[in-house]
């Protein structure tokens, strides 16, 4: 992330994407596949890391191996195999976006952190070791048990998180990037799905 | 990193050039406010006690006392709000960060000046 300064001289938080450009490796159809859509890949690897199954895949689109292949539904475009998509597909123009990314693992958390819950309130009376914790949850004699899915402390992040609507403050074709306003979720260099 | 830099120089925009100045420096800030439609120039005279950050997103923090109480002001380097900034005096300090500053009142406060000559012209930001 970082900041730049709007025309009205705001400091704008943003954050800075590094978009294609990707392959189109596979054109799925209605006849074939039963759905239509379009799989791009992304980010170069080496051969020796790729195997057979997946290097006669991108030997079809005659491309490079590439680390990330995701699937896309409704274009706007044609595409063919082999196809070259690049950010220029987003502009100004398209003021919004969605960002899809696995956000970044925070290990075992207690309720506060992962459900945000309130605590306990208070640190004075009697409280003593309580601070943070997630309060009652069976009840009393009915139900007298804990319901299913209660929320409760574990493993945090790591999860696919969207972000819709973050607006475009500039598209740089010659480099590839994309600068949106705000966060997004994972962490640095990790790969985001963006979509119209 | 290198990829932050190129996005942040789309945006970089022609701003006045300022005298380079550090830690322990007095200077003057002439910071444009908007009040409705009408723009007026503030001045804010203190010490800077740290520079931080670098880039685009460069601060440097200004402390005075204003009435007997100590204030300081957060400026972004690169803000269009800044109409310019005079040095007033070099200091000599011996730390990047001066906060120790913030405990010490009256004569305590006072920062050697170093001797400099004056360049009247701004030189490189």
């Amino acid at each position: 992330m970082t900041s730049v300064f709007g025309a009205d001289g705001k400091n704008i938080p943003c954050t800075v994407i590094e978009a294609g450009p990707c392959v189109v490796t596979q054109i799925k159809n209605q006849d074939v596949d039963g759905y239509d859509a379009i799989q791009l890949a992304f980010d170069d690897k080496k051969e020796k890391h790729t195997s057979n199954a997946l290097l006669g895949h991108f030997k079809k689109a005659n491309t490079t191996p590439k680390r990330k292949v995701v699937e896309f539904k409704d274009w706007e475009h044609q595409y063919s195999l082999g196809d070259t998509v690049t950010v220029d597909i987003f502009n100004d123009e398209d003021k919004w976006v969605d960002v899809t990314g696995i956000s970044k693992g925070k290990g075992f958390q207690g309720v506060v952190k992962r459900h945000g819950f309130g605590g306990v309130g208070g640190q004075t009376h009697g409280q003593h070791n309580r601070l943070r914790a997630p309060g009652s949850m069976g009840a009393s004699s009915y139900p007298s048990r804990v319901f299913k899915g209660k929320r409760l402390a574990g493993r945090t992040g790591g999860d696919q998180v969207k972000i819709v609507n973050l607006r475009i403050l500039k598209v740089l074709p010659e480099n590839n990037l994309i600068l949106v306003k705000g966060s997004i979720p994972g962490a640095k260099g990790s790969y985001l799905i963006i979509e119209k | 990193m290198d990829l932050i830099k190129v996005a942040e120089q789309a945006f970089v925009v022609e701003t006045p050039m300022f005298p380079e100045f550090k830690s322990g420096d007095t200077i003057t800030v002439r910071y444009k406010i908007k009040e409705g439609n009408k723009e007026r120039i503030q001045n804010f005279r203190g010490v800077v006690i740290q520079r931080k950050g670098s880039g685009i997103t460069e601060t440097f923090t200004v402390r005075k006392i204003s009435g007997g109480i100590g204030v300081e002001r957060i400026f972004p380097l690169n803000s269009p709000f800044i109409d310019g900034i005079e040095l007033n005096k070099a200091g000599k300090v011996r730390r990047a960060r001066i906060f120790y500053l913030r405990n010490l009142t009256g004569k305590k406060a006072r920062i050697k000046e170093k001797k400099m000559k004056f360049d009247t012209n701004n030189q490189k930001k």
